[in-house]
C-alpha cells in the first residue's frame, strides 16, 4: 500500500506543486499590476479572485455544468496532443485540425440542417473528424515523405485553416442579407442537451474516447508500437515496425481527435460559425497533454481544471475586476514550472519524482538534419 | 508574337501578371519593405538561435512582450522624459528610452528560454511553445488592466525622407526612396542584415557558432565554450526579436494591441527555413512572403485591367494571406530543392564528464 502511495506521490507531487505555485505567481501577479495601475496595495484582491474564480467554475449547479462543457473540447485536442507526444510527435497543429474539424461539422450540419437529428448529428460529427484527420495527415505524411518537422509544418497549417475558414465563412457560407459574415444554424444537426441549460452529448463521448486512448495505447498492437515508436525509433525500426505508416496514422489520429473537439464545440456550444471564429483551445491542448503527461487519467484530470480556469475566469471578471486573461499568465506558469520540474524537484528536495515526458527526446532528435527518418 | 502568346490563355495571363507586378513595384515596394520588417527580424533571431543549436519557437511571444513593454514604457516614460520630436526620425527622449526597454524585454525573455533550453535542458520546443503562450497571456491581461484608463503612448518614429536629388533619379529613383524613406528600425534591418550575413560566414565568432550547431562535441574539444556561446547568441537574437516586436508598436504604428505579433514570428520562422538558415536568404523570404500581402492590396486598389484583373478579383482576399505559408510547406516537402536545418538544432548539450 505505501509504495503503491508513494508511486502516486512522485506521479502527482511536480503537477501539483507547478499548480500550487502558480496560484502564488497568479496572486503576485493580482496584486502589483493592480497597484501598479490604481496605486493602491489590495493583498485581499487576489483572495477575491481566486475565491470567484472557484465560485464560477465550480459553486452552483450551472457553473459544473458550464465547466464540463468547457473541458470537453480540452479534453478531446488533450487527447489528440497526447497521442502524438506518446509516438514522439509534436501536434502544434491542433489550432488548425480544431477549425477544421469545425469547418467540416459546420458544413455538414447547415446542409443537414433540416433532416433527422439521428441521421444529421453523426454525419456532422464525422465531417468534422474526417476534416480534422486529414489536417493531421499532411504533416504526418510530409514527414514521412521528406522528413518535413511536424512542429513547422502544423503551425503553417493552423495559418491556412485560418484562412480557409475566413474565406469559407466570407463566401460560400455565409447567410444572405446578414450584417456581418456568419453561418446559417446548425438547426437538428446540434447536439442533444442531456443536462442542464447546455449540458451536451458531448459530455459523454469525449470521456468515452479518453478510455478508448488508454485502451489503444496500453491494450492493442497499434498502441504498443506508437509507444515504441515515440519513445525509441530505433527500437522500433529494429523490430520491424514501419516508423513511416506509424507517423501517419499517428498524426491523423491526433488530427481526427482534434477535429473532433472543434465538431463538439461548434455542433454543442456556438452552433453557426461567424467569421472570427477560433478559440485557444488548439494551443490549451498542449498545455492540458503536457500537464497531464499524456496519461489518460492525466489528460482528463487536466482538461478539467484547465476547463473551470475558463469559466471560472469570467465571473473572476465581473465579481473582483480583474481580466479574465489572467487565466493565461496561470496556465503559463503551470507549464513554466513543468518544464522546469528538474531544478524544481531539486528545490523543493522531491527525491524520485517523474520529470518530463520521456518522449520529448525524440521529438527535437529528429528537428535537426542528422536524425532522417528511415 | 504577341498574338501566339495570349493564345495559350495561362501563359499570356502569367506575363501580363508579370508586367503588372513591374508597373506596380514602385508603389508598393515601400509597403512591402515595412510589412516585411517585423517578419525579417524575427527570422533573423531564427538564424541567430539555430545557428547555434538552439530552436526558438518562442519568438512569437518574444515580439509580442518587447511590443508590448515599449508601447507600456512610453506611456509612463513620455510625461518624465517629454515627447519633443528629436531631429532626426522624429525620435523623443522617451521614445528612445522606450525603446531600450523594449530591447531589454525581448533580451530577459529569451534569457528564460535560453535557461530553460541550454542549462536545464527542457525540450526547446516546448519551452518556446511555453513562452508564447505566457507571452499571449501576460500581456493580454496586463493590456486588459491598462486599457481602462485609456493613456496615450509616446508616439511612434517618422520615416526618413531621403534628399531629392536621389528619389528622383530616373529609373532609379524609387529604390533609394524605398530603402532610405522608412523609420530607424527599418533602416538599422537593412544593416543588421548584411552585417550579420558577413558576421556569420566571415569571422571567428560565426565560425564558431556554426561550428556549435553542427556538432558542439567537436567544438567544445577545440576550446570552443558550447554553453557560453549559445546563451550569447540566445540572448542578441532576443534583440533582434525586441526590435521586430519594437517596430509592431513603436514604429508600424503607435498602439499595442492583444495579440499583435500576430503569427508574424511564425512566419519568421518559415522565412528562416526558406531562406536556408542564412540572414540574407532569410531576408529575402521575409520580403517574399510580405510581398503577398502588399500585391493583394494593390490588386484592390488598382487591379490589374482585362480578364487577369477579374480573375485577381474574384480570388478571395484571404488566399493571399496563404500563399507564405503554403510556400513553406512546398519547400518543405522538398519539391523545391532541400532545406537542411544545422545537424545539433534542438539538442540539448551535456558536457561529458571529467572522469
Amino acid at each position: 500500500m505505501t509504495a503503491r502511495l508513494r508511486r502516486l506521490w512522485r506521479l502527482l507531487a511536480l503537477p501539483l506543486l507547478a499548480i500550487f505555485l502558480s496560484v502564488i505567481v497568479g496572486s503576485i501577479v493580482i496584486i502589483a499590476s493592480e497597484w501598479l495601475v490604481s496605486g493602491e496595495l489590495k493583498p485581499g484582491l487576489a483572495i477575491d479572485a481566486f475565491s470567484a474564480l472557484v465560485e464560477g467554475s465550480v459553486g452552483s449547479e450551472r457553473a459544473i455544468v458550464n465547466t464540463l462543457v468547457n473541458t470537453m473540447p480540452l479534453l478531446l485536442g488533450g487527447l489528440s496532443v497526447g497521442l502524438a507526444f506518446k509516438g514522439g510527435l509534436f501536434n502544434i497543429g491542433g489550432y488548425g485540425q480544431f477549425l477544421m474539424g469545425a469547418l467540416g461539422s459546420v458544413i455538414v450540419g447547415v446542409q443537414l440542417r433540416e433532416s433527422p437529428a439521428i441521421i444529421a448529428i453523426p454525419a456532422a460529427l464525422a465531417a468534422g473528424m474526417l476534416f480534422g484527420a486529414v489536417w493531421g495527415f499532411i504533416p504526418g505524411a510530409l514527414k514521412a515523405l521528406s522528413g518535413a518537422h511536424e512542429v513547422v509544418t502544423t503551425i503553417m497549417l493552423n495559418f491556412i485553416a485560418l484562412a480557409v475558414l475566413a474565406a469559407a465563412v466570407n463566401g460560400p457560407l455565409t447567410v444572405q442579407g446578414s450584417t456581418s459574415p456568419i453561418t446559417p444554424d446548425v438547426g437538428n444537426a446540434a447536439l442533444p442537451i442531456i443536462i442542464g441549460r447546455n449540458g451536451h452529448i458531448g459530455l459523454i463521448y469525449a470521456p468515452l474516447m479518453a478510455v478508448l486512448y488508454g485502451w489503444l495505447l496500453f491494450r492493442t498492437t497499434r498502441g504498443f508500437e506508437i509507444r515504441i515508436a515515440g519513445s525509441s525509433p530505433d527500437a522500433a525500426r529494429y523490430a520491424g515496425m514501419s516508423p513511416k505508416r506509424l507517423i501517419i496514422w499517428t498524426m491523423s489520429a491526433a488530427g481526427l481527435l482534434s477535429g473532433m473537439a472543434g465538431a463538439t464545440d461548434l455542433l454543442g456550444t456556438t452552433h453557426q460559425m461567424a467569421s472570427t471564429y477560433g478559440t485557444t483551445v488548439g494551443f490549451d491542448s498542449i498545455a492540458v497533454a503536457l500537464l497531464g503527461r499524456t496519461s489518460p487519467i492525466g489528460i482528463v484530470l487536466s482538461a478539467l481544471l484547465f476547463g473551470a480556469l475558463r469559466t471560472g475566469s469570467a465571473s473572476m471578471q465581473i465579481q473582483a475586476g480583474v481580466p479574465a486573461e489572467l487565466v493565461g499568465v496561470l496556465q503559463a506558469t503551470i507549464l513554466f514550472f513543468l518544464v522546469a520540474s528538474p531544478v524544481i524537484a531539486r528545490l523543493f528536495r522531491i527525491r524520485g519524482a517523474r520529470t518530463g515526458l520521456d518522449e520529448s527526446t525524440t521529438i527535437t532528435s529528429t528537428y535537426g538534419g542528422e536524425a532522417t527518418i528511415r | 508574337m504577341d498574338q501566339f502568346l495570349y493564345g495559350l490563355p495561362v501563359i499570356g495571363l502569367v506575363f501580363e501578371f508579370v508586367g503588372y507586378l513591374v508597373a506596380v513595384l514602385p508603389l508598393i515596394a515601400p509597403i512591402i519593405l515595412k510589412a516585411s520588417t517585423p517578419i525579417a527580424f524575427a527570422a533573423l533571431c531564427g538564424v541567430m538561435c539555430e545557428r547555434t543549436g538552439v530552436v526558438n519557437i518562442g519568438i512569437e511571444g518574444t515580439m509580442l512582450v518587447s511590443a508590448f513593454v515599449g508601447w507600456t514604457a512610453g506611456v509612463y516614460l513620455a510625461p518624465v522624459l517629454g515627447t519633443e520630436a528629436g531631429p532626426v526620425f522624429g525620435a523623443s527622449a522617451a521614445l528612445v528610452a522606450a525603446l531600450v526597454l523594449a530591447l531589454l524585454a525581448g533580451v530577459l525573455v529569451s534569457l528564460v528560454h535560453a535557461w530553460l533550453s541550454i542549462s536545464v535542458r527542457a525540450d526547446q520546443i516546448i519551452s518556446g511553445t511555453i513562452i508564447n503562450i505566457a507571452a499571449l497571456g501576460i500581456t493580454g491581461y496586463l493590456i486588459a488592466l491598462l486599457a481602462q484608463s485609456s493613456p496615450t503612448g509616446a508616439g511612434q518614429f517618422k520615416a526618413w525622407t531621403p534628399p531629392d536629388t536621389l528619389t528622383d533619379l530616373p529609373f532609379v529613383g524609387w529604390i533609394f526612396d524605398t530603402l532610405l524613406g522608412q523609420g530607424p528600425l527599418t533602416i538599422s534591418l537593412l544593416v543588421i542584415v548584411v552585417v550579420f550575413q558577413i558576421a556569420l560566414f566571415r569571422t571567428r565568432w560565426g565560425l564558431r557558432s556554426r561550428a556549435v550547431g553542427e556538432h558542439p562535441r567537436a567544438a567544445e574539444t577545440v576550446g570552443i565554450n558550447v554553453v557560453r556561446l549559445r546563451y550569447r547568441n540566445v540572448l542578441v537574437g532576443g534583440v533582434l526579436a525586441g526590435l521586430g516586436g519594437a517596430f509592431l508598436s513603436m514604429e508600424g504604428t503607435a498602439v499595442f494591441q492583444q495579440d499583435m505579433a500576430a503569427g508574424r514570428g511564425f512566419i519568421g520562422l518559415a522565412a528562416m527555413i526558406v531562406g536556408r538558415w542564412t540572414p540574407l536568404g532569410a531576408f529575402g523570404a521575409a520580403l517574399l512572403f510580405a510581398s503577398s500581402g502588399g500585391i493583394a492590396q494593390s490588386i484592390l486598389i488598382a487591379p490589374p485591367p482585362g480578364q487577369l484583373g477579374e480573375i485577381m478579383l474574384s480570388l478571395p482576399p484571404q488566399f493571399f494571406d496563404a500563399v507564405p505559408y503554403l510556400v513553406t510547406i512546398i519547400i518543405l516537402a522538398g519539391v523545391v530543392g532541400r532545406s537542411v536545418p544545422p545537424a545539433a538544432d534542438g539538442q540539448p548539450y551535456e558536457r561529458e564528464s571529467a572522469t
